[in-house]
């Protein structure tokens, strides 16, 4: 034996052997019937050195191509300071351990209660949880909630302007949880009111899941839409973008009961899909109904504010088979990425990143537009990413990866779902445009 | 880690007209957003400049223990060493900025990582395929309890919604089966902590879609009935579902698939040395074995003759169990890599000398300790082990109080209360990361601490001591609870 990573020298071994009354290392598995022991070997390369792993993982990069971004679908190219990633480097932060031993663990559950503050003032509810997996599967989790939420009725609906993963998502857990789920039409790219009143007043439904920017990135109006839920007991629950609330009217505002999405757009790295995380908020009111961690304040015995993991009844591993959540983890790394990323824009920076990932992408549709060859395909309010239709879709799509460039995710035979954050810039937008 | 408490939120730090970013000028005209859309009042979020912002997550950052400042003997959470080069690796550029609906051209060395771990996984723990989708250990037992349902669904067999769960398991299994909707049936334990085979046996028919275990099991002994229990479950025509939670000791010694487990999950962020993060993100692959495959969730990554592709959900207005989806895309990739990088690193052969490794020192660790600290099961353990507190219960000093007692030497706690099998359990893991050096400080420390509760009780009762912050008060957080500074300031308006 002899790896960086396994400190045993030969007689550390025999020692330690020798301590516990046993000839080698075999016989630790004494118990392990034979029949089942592996005997065989991994397959698996050679140990590699660091040199080697270096070489190795250069060449595999080379084989991905970096490419200016204007795809979104719920993932964005969002700056990201210099500042996250050399303090999210800390291993203090890093190599610990969930906060269950708050004497030794003020530093996460600090940062925690910070997240949940700045998450709940960019949603305008109450409260916010220690964060989520994503978003996805966030908004299956208020889905449940609002499952459980209610005595009697079992169904929940959802608009068809929820992008495609989250619908697959929601589709699965309602299968095996037994909820039935059922879609709300969607006209002219937007959540028809009409319909959903339908539905929601023949009665049954536990809870409402609606998209803010929709999956065509469209900004919906949802005025009346609380109040439709709420007189008949169903929850009205709001799937937003997070860096976009900084301007948008936010789920508080809109009545919502459950706020939750992903916070990839504060900034993280789109890292081929993840980790990201997601948030989760509710009113005071469905405090003890929210799943995952909370972090609250307390005092400890010295008499000084301290933080610790709080309302844990409601948590799986109190509840066992009760449990109406599964979720026993956050994602506080990445909670922590978001806090730091809020600390840093602050108040005025998050506007100033909307505001310009706004302009951006209507500078950016109205260039194409103006060239005839794209048609927006609603015509409606958008925020920072816009469907279009364009008869020479693959063309231009190919053109434009060849010339470095992502120009969208493909929707349809022929249309583009474009999106434009703050870290493009005129001349990539112009060249762009220019490809069509 | 810097024993005095900092303890300031940045919302206090702030002063409106501050700012910590730079942004380039904004030269794409201005559009306003229509007023309908907006919102009436700005986010109260912190206004600060760098420096300030730098300083207070460093000073957070000191308040906090984590692997790298000391030994971390948490049992069940496999807190080895999490190394530097996985960090390096998982912050190029090549992986990080890469948008996950590119096309698949233009992310082959993405796609080749995702595959060629799916098949080391496999390889590791004898298993036909792996979905690296699942983003944490409980969803990776949910994503296998789906697939397991999936099964007996796809037969028609609709009658199969009862899981066996031992009284040991952790507390996720039953909550995942729950959230599956599958009805929990207990197995009880003999008294030597291992799966009671005759309470078994009556629970088995044709309601049972599968039967979940940890092995080696909650108190770090090997299930050694195992081929008698998947004889068993198999024959009433259920499914094994394996707990990868302890997986750690059977590197090079032991593969679930051979000992007849049809599904695993596998928790990258302990056995595969990936770092906690203070909670996460981890990652929980799930493994199956051939004929479960159909039933992987959707986007998987396969080979083909011209790369590597996605195979994707269908888009069908019904439910199928060929299209589960449990996640937005593949997983949370930046782990996965880390998690590559470490198995390249010990390769075919250093791999299989984590097991033996990590299983020497926590038996050399129980044999050192059990004249001291109660030993309710004394035979040969794997990863891991529970004391039943300490021998001499006559001074009042608890497991807690021992616990707390560690963190003023330098140590984080065990794993406490847990499992439920005893009442003062104290669950002890070393893993293989540390040395005998280390291992035989710590259990100096233990005796100390035994020694003290004899001779000066109220010092281990009081403990800590040198810690940032003392005991914390619990009840106070519950029944009052401040979760926002919004509540906290408003809290303290109302008190004043």
């Amino acid at each position: 034996m002899n790896h960086k990573f396994l400190p045993h020298t030969n007689e550390d071994i025999q020692q330690m052997l020798d301590r516990i009354g046993i000839k080698d290392l075999n016989g630790l598995y004494a118990e392990v019937p034979e029949s089942i022991r592996f005997k065989g070997d991994y397959d698996l390369p050679e140990a590699m050195s660091e040199l080697e792993i270096r070489a190795f993982f250069e060449k595999l990069g080379q084989k991905n191509s970096l490419l200016t971004c204007f795809a979104g679908g719920g993932v964005y190219d969002h700056y990201a300071p210099s500042v996250i990633p050399n303090l999210l480097s800390r291993s203090e932060f890093l190599t610990s351990y969930t906060p269950y031993q708050a004497e030794i663990s003020q530093g996460t559950l600090h940062y925690i209660f910070e997240f949940q503050s700045m998450i709940a003032e960019l949603t305008g509810m109450d409260i916010a949880n220690a964060s989520m997996y994503e978003g996805t599967t966030a908004t299956a989790e208020a889905m449940m909630a609002a499952f459980h939420n209610s005595k009697k009725a079992d169904t929940v609906l959802y608009s068809e302007t929820l992008s495609e993963n989250i619908i697959g998502v929601l589709k699965t857990y309602a299968h095996f949880h037994g909820v039935t789920l059922r879609p709300v039409k969607a006209e002219e790219g937007v959540t028809s009111h009409e319909e959903l009143k339908k539905q929601v007043e023949a009665g049954g439904v536990a809870g409402v899941i609606v998209q803010q920017p929709n999956r065509y990135g469209i900004i919906e109006d949802f005025t009346g839409f609380a109040d439709t839920c709420h007189d008949k007991k169903a929850l009205f629950i709001v799937n937003s973008v997070a860096s976009d609330l900084a301007l948008l009217k936010t789920p508080g505002e809109w009545g919502a009961d459950l706020a939750v999405g992903d916070i990839q757009s504060l900034g993280l790295p789109m890292a081929f899909g993840g980790p990201y995380a997601g948030y989760m908020c509710s009113t005071e009111k469905l405090m003890r109904k929210l799943p995952g961690r909370i972090v609250g304040k307390t005092c400890d015995s010295r008499g000084q504010r301290v933080f610790v993991l709080t309302l844990q009844a409601r948590e799986q591993h109190i509840r066992r088979q009760k449990a109406t959540s599964n979720i026993c983890s956050n994602q506080s790394l990445m909670a922590l990425y978001a806090t730091i990323y809020m600390s840093i824009m602050g108040k005025e920076g998050m506007k100033e990143v909307a505001q310009t990932s706004y302009d951006a992408a209507h500078y950016l549709c109205e260039q194409l537009t103006a060239t005839e060859k794209a048609k927006l395909v609603y015509d409606k309010p958008f925020f920072n990413e816009f469907l279009v239709q364009m008869k020479e879709r693959d063309a231009f799509f190919d053109k434009a990866v060849r010339n470095g460039i992502l120009p969208g995710i493909k929707v349809d035979d022929d249309r583009l779902l474009i999106a434009v954050t703050e870290k493009r810039t005129k001349e990539e937008i112009d060249t762009l445009v220019g490809l069509l | 880690m810097n024993n005095k408490l900092y303890g300031n939120l940045i919302f206090e730090l702030s002063h409106p007209g501050r700012r910590a970013y730079s942004l380039p000028e904004n030269r794409f005209g201005h559009h306003p957003l229509p007023d309908a859309c907006r919102r009436a009042k700005d986010a109260e979020l912190p206004e600060c400049d760098e420096m300030t912002v730098v300083r207070h997550y460093t000073n957070h950052s000191e308040n906090n223990f984590g692997v790298d400042n000391g030994f971390y003997p948490l049992g069940s959470c496999t807190m080895k060493y999490n190394p530097v080069i996985n960090e390096e690796i998982s912050s190029l550029k090549a992986f990080t900025d890469l948008h996950p609906q590119q096309p698949v051209e233009t992310v082959q060395g993405a796609l080749e990582v995702e595959y060629n771990i799916q098949r080391a996984l496999a390889s590791i723990t004898g298993m036909a395929d792996v979905t690296l989708n699942p983003y944490a250990g409980a969803h990776g037992e949910l994503t296998g309890l789906m697939i397991i349902t999936s099964y007996h669904q796809q037969r028609g067999d609709t009658k199969r919604t009862k899981v066996i769960v031992p009284d040991s398991a952790h507390g996720t299994n039953p909550a995942s089966a729950a959230v599956c909707g599958l009805e929990v049936v207990e197995v009880k334990s003999t008294p030597e902590g291992l799966v009671d085979v005759n309470d078994l046996r009556p629970l088995l028919g044709d309601d049972i879609a599968g039967m979940m275990m940890t092995n080696p099991n909650t108190l770090g002994l090997f299930e050694k009935d195992i081929p008698e229990i998947a004889k068993l479950v198999h024959d009433c025509g259920g499914l094994l579902y394996y707990d990868g939670a302890n997986l750690n000791p059977l590197l090079g010694a032991a593969r679930p698939g051979d000992m007849g487990f049809d599904v695993i999950h596998l928790n990258l962020h302990k056995t595969f040395s990936t770092p906690h993060g203070g909670g996460g993100p981890g990652s929980g692959p799930v493994g199956v074995c051939e004929k479960l495959i159909p039933f992987l969730p959707k986007p998987h990554v396969i080979k083909t003759k011209e790369g590597f592709a996605i195979e994707d959900c269908r888009l069908t207005e019904e439910y199928s169990t060929a299209d589960n989806r449990i996640g937005g895309y593949l997983g949370n990739f930046l782990i996965i890599l880390r998690a590559y990088t470490y198995i390249l690193s010990l390769g075919r052969n250093h791999i299989k000398e984590v097991g033996p490794l990590a299983t020497l020192n926590a038996n050399y660790i129980k044999e050192c300790l059990k004249d001291d600290y109660e030993l309710p099961i004394d035979t040969l353990c794997k990863h891991e082990f529970v004391f039943d507190g300490l021998k001499d219960k006559s001074t009042g000093v608890t497991t807690m109080d021992v616990a707390k007692r560690l963190l003023d030497y330098g140590y984080h706690a065990p794993t406490i209360y847990f499992p439920l099998l005893f009442h003062e359990a104290m669950m002890i893991e070393p893993t293989e990361s540390e040395s005998k050096d280390t291992i035989d400080g710590f259990i100096k420390t233990m005796h100390v601490i035994a020694k003290e509760a004899r001779e000066t009780p109220e010092l281990v009762k009081e403990a800590p001591h040198s810690t940032p912050i003392g005991r914390v008060d619990d009840v106070l957080a519950a029944k009052h609870p401040i979760l926002t500074y919004r509540q906290l300031i408003h809290d303290m308006e109302s008190e004043e």
